[in-house]
């Protein structure tokens, strides 16, 4: 078996500076937009100067502050903003656009959105993932229509022959208040993009008080009518002249491989034209497409019967066994064990001895499957050594890079672009599908869209991981909890990397684990090895799932324990309003941010639970039979609370009536999208609590469809939702937003069903436990 | 030779009689507002009205539509102003969108039938239109918007 010795760095979690080395020569493509402020002149990559340093900078390919990158003028007053990051529903081809457009004094309604393709050198780094955009780009996107506005106004100066400092760019127009004259964006297009382009430093940005949009509230997506006239363009609705329609039938078992096939009955099938193996890459091997056999139709349907109708003998190799049950074991075996210490403070194993009281929770999860609406799917067109993509990736520059690497071609020569995705979740961070379409469209000379159904998609994802947690808490005489001990055991995201990756990664550790916040006197976290037996991913706020699953449902266990309110045991742990020190912490992961910028601030952190207790009515009367159960959880620099309400009714039947969530996530861009991935995170955080779970035997996935996966639908969804943005200074810096939802809603939700019955869910998903 | 009848056009089919609708509109057709969500009736991205009805395009065959009517997103109204279409917009309903199409055609069928639909039978006839990005709550009260005028 072919192992990778030296696994490619991963993406979003490696340290690269580097845009030294980066070819300058793809700067000098354009837009496709003609006229304007669109330049032909070599671009320099800038560092954003701002009042607070963020991560942005250590991210592949850094930032690029440059409004002849971003920003065209036409000259009938369009003006033309680039969205270099992917949109999967969190609304960020809207807000980064939109911050643009705030700077630059653009009227919004005036302004259309260009999708960036993949190229990282020209644009900074495009991984949307990780809830970063708004906090790395706020203050760059910012800089470029600040830049924008100030050539825009030296136009105009020039035009009138007036002092700069005597124009002001206002609502699409460059006015001269003293005299009254008025030019037009697009009027001044042409000679703005004459004008020197201003540098970052000292560069004066506008008074917030002045903002026109940011914070403002309810600004729609820019695609929103394109969806609700089925115009909207997805990874599958890309059709080229000539093009195949292909699916694949992969080896069931992660690591196995193909043996032998015979095709004949699916040539038979109506439609079908081809059948023909697919290269494979030994597990494991970061993205790279798992192998197996296609069928090349006509259409999607043909090709889907024709692969039913093949014969296929495959070797499932060395992870045939892996089941499920026995790992489970397997695994809470190990966390009640001592295992690699991450975190120590004070003398743990003393101070549990000496305590008046342990308590113990162990947790479990099981692994989850991302299951966008829209499955993987990819077009791509690959000829005389070019190949050209479009594909719903989150990440249009690594997809890029591991195309060229796959076909063997430069860079420069492959062309990624950027359709809408239906979902992401991170499944799409992982671009296989996009390598599987290349590699078929190079076989076939012939552009392809390689489709996956809902049940490759549920069958071969990148997993969540599983996990078990264990926490020991030792209360003294007066319900003090004096010692704290968590066992956190989990498959790494590492080892779809390196083979011999059993430890969490530095970023893993950071989620939720070694970054709690409770101020005990004696804290020790361990993490024991855990090996992979199937491809493991990012999945929507990661390892906080189960870390704030455990944490939370611990705090609603010590509340008990010790006959006191949720709410108040949990502000009584954590804490006096401080910064959390991680002084303890060899690699204290901060989300790849400075923690300077973005520290563990317990103020902001009760504030949290302080604000959704007011706002969602903690200790309100409550109907007999329901209960109120709460959980907060900082995760992507984030900080949020969630209150559930619950009723639990014959035969076990759960309804959520209300849902109360409180986010503190710096400024604010788009208030209405903050509210709509809060509002959607309780309906993914639902899903996985009471039913999210994918199981293996004999090295197969269970299952494969919305029947035994299934997620919440609308009759089973919370009967109202409220979401509460906690106001904060005008320089906070921005934070996560995507995935800082989901995490505390499961064991809020948990501590909701012990408070209507008095039973204790340790283990999701919550199935028919509620049954017995 | 299949005929069938969409969004007022009539198209021809010989191939595999048994095709999904779903990849005939997409592939054949060209439609591709209707989309792929699981193949098996189970998510409602799919849906699309045969004869007002709601159907799931991915478990109904092109011989199954022979001398019917069917409406697609794209011919669900001529300026994309149906009543649920406006109510979408102004609740900002969609999160990624991917199963808008699904959603909006399973509402208009369900207006069509119940013009004055109650909370519960919203959600009773929504239930079979799953939302990854979790946006029902919008949807429910989209729908009710829908309903009373928009």
């Amino acid at each position: 078996m072919n192992i990778i010795a030296h696994p490619a760095p991963l993406r979003g979690f490696e340290r690269r500076n580097g845009i030294e080395n980066v070819s300058r020569r793809s700067l000098l493509k354009g837009l496709g937009i003609t006229g304007g402020l669109v330049l032909a002149a070599p671009v320099m990559s800038r560092q954003a100067f701002a009042d607070y340093q963020t991560g942005a900078a250590n991210m592949p390919h850094g930032t690029v502050v440059d409004p002849r990158v971003f920003v065209a003028v036409a000259s009938d007053g369009t003006v033309t903003i680039v969205a270099h990051r992917s949109e999967m529903g969190t609304g960020v081809r809207t807000s980064l656009p939109l911050i643009v457009a705030e700077e630059m004094e653009a009227d919004w309604s005036r302004v259309k959105v260009a999708q960036a393709h993949g190229d990282e050198t020209k644009y900074g780094n495009q991984d949307t993932d990780g809830s970063r955009s708004t906090r790395h780009y706020l203050i760059p996107m910012r800089q470029i229509g600040a830049m924008a506005r100030l050539m825009l106004e030296a136009a105009a100066a020039k035009t009138w022959g007036v002092p700069a400092g005597e124009v002001k760019a206002v609502n699409h127009e460059v006015v001269h208040s003293a005299s009254g004259r008025r030019l037009g964006f697009g009027d001044l297009a042409a000679d703005a993009a004459r004008q020197p382009v201003p540098g970052v430093a000292g560069l004066k940005l506008k008074d917030p008080k002045d903002f026109r949009y940011l914070g403002k509230g309810e600004v729609s997506i820019v695609d929103l009518r394109d969806i609700t006239v089925g115009a909207a363009a997805y990874g599958g609705d890309i059709r080229l002249p000539g093009m195949k329609y292909a699916v694949i039938a992969r080896p069931p078992v992660t690591g196995g491989k193909l043996v032998s096939f015979d095709g004949g009955d699916a040539m038979k099938v109506s439609g079908v034209e081809k059948v023909m193996e697919v290269q494979g890459w030994p597990w494991p091997s970061k993205f790279q497409p798992l192998g197996g056999v296609a069928v090349i139709a006509r259409n999607t349907g043909a090709a889907i019967k024709g692969r039913d109708a093949l014969k296929i003998v495959w070797d499932d190799g060395a992870n045939a066994k892996y089941d499920s049950a026995a790992y489970r074991a397997e695994l809470e075996d190990a966390a009640r064990k001592p295992g690699l210490v991450v975190r120590k403070e004070g003398d743990v194993d003393a101070a549990l001895k000496a305590a008046d009281k342990v308590i113990i929770g162990e947790y479990y999860l099981p692994h989850l499957a991302h299951a966008s609406m829209e499955p993987p799917v990819a077009v791509a067109n690959v000829r005389d050594g070019k190949a050209e993509i479009w594909a719903p990736v989150q990440s249009p520059g690594g997809t890029r890079e591991d195309v060229a690497k796959t076909l063997g071609i430069p860079e420069d020569n492959v062309t990624v672009n950027v359709t809408l995705l239906g979902g992401g979740f991170g499944r799409k961070s992982k671009c296989d599908f996009a390598l599987e379409a290349a590699l078929l469209s190079k076989a076939l000379g012939a552009p392809v869209k390689l489709q996956w159904t809902r049940e490759d998609d549920v069958r071969h994802d990148f997993l969540h991981t599983v996990s078990a947690e264990r926490i020991e808490a030792g209360l003294d005489k007066n319900g003090k909890v004096i010692a704290w001990r968590h066992r956190s055991v989990a498959p790494t995201i590492a080892s779809t990397f390196a083979a011999n990756a059993v430890h969490a990664a530095p970023f893993e550790l950071g989620m939720g684990l070694i970054d709690m916040p409770f101020e005990i006197a004696n804290i020790q976290c361990e993490n024991p090895e855990a090996a992979a037996h199937t491809r493991i991913g990012w999945f929507r706020s990661v390892s906080n799932i189960p870390r704030a699953f455990a944490v939370q449902s611990m705090v609603g266990e010590l509340a008990h324990a010790t006959n006191r309110d949720q709410k108040d045991m949990l502000l009584e742990l954590i804490g006096s309003p401080r910064i959390v020190s991680l002084a303890s912490v060899k690699d204290p992961w901060n989300y790849g941010e400075p923690s300077a910028s973005y520290p563990i601030d317990t103020a902001r952190l009760r504030r949290v639970v302080e604000v959704v207790a007011e706002k969602g009515g903690w200790g309100r009367a409550v109907p007999k039979g329901h209960g109120l159960g709460i959980a907060v959880h900082r995760s992507f620099v984030s900080y949020i609370a969630t209150i559930v309400e619950v009723s639990v009714g014959d035969k076990g039947k759960l309804n959520v009536h209300q849902v109360d969530t409180a986010i503190d996530c710096g400024t604010c861009v788009n208030p209405e999208r903050i509210r709509s991935q809060i509002e959607g995170a309780a309906i993914m955080g639902l899903s996985l609590a009471r039913y999210g779970e994918i199981s293996f035997k004999d090295g197969k996935v269970q299952q494969g469809n919305f029947d035994d996966f299934p997620v919440i639908r609308i009759d089973e969804a919370p009967l109202v939702t409220n979401v509460h943005i906690v106001p904060v200074a005008a320089d906070t810096p921005p934070s996560g937003v995507g995935e800082p939802g989901v995490p505390p809603f499961a064991p809020a939700l948990v501590n909701a069903i012990f408070a209507a019955t008095g039973k204790r869910i340790r283990a999701l998903p919550i199935g028919k436990q509620l049954e017995t | 030779m299949i005929k069938v009848k969409i969004n007022g056009h009539e198209q021809s089919w010989d191939g595999d009689p048994d095709l999904p609708l779903l990849w005939f509109l997409r592939d054949e057709v060209g439609l591709t507002g209707t989309k792929f969500g699981c193949g098996q009736a189970l998510c409602g991205a799919c849906t699309v009205m045969v004869d007002k009805q709601a159907v799931r395009s991915c478990i109904t065959s092109v011989s199954d539509v022979v001398d019917r009517e069917v409406t697609t997103i794209e011919g669900l109204h001529p300026t994309g102003d149906h009543p649920v279409q406006k109510a979408w917009r102004q609740v900002n309903v969609p999160q990624c969108g991917y199963c808008q199409a699904g959603q909006i055609m399973q509402a208009a069928a369900l207006l069509t039938e119940n013009p004055k639909p109650t909370h519960d039978q919203i959600r009773e006839a929504m239930s079979g239109n799953i939302c990854r990005c979790g946006c029902y709550q919008r949807i429910e009260n989209a729908v009710h918007l829908a309903s009373t005028g928009v």
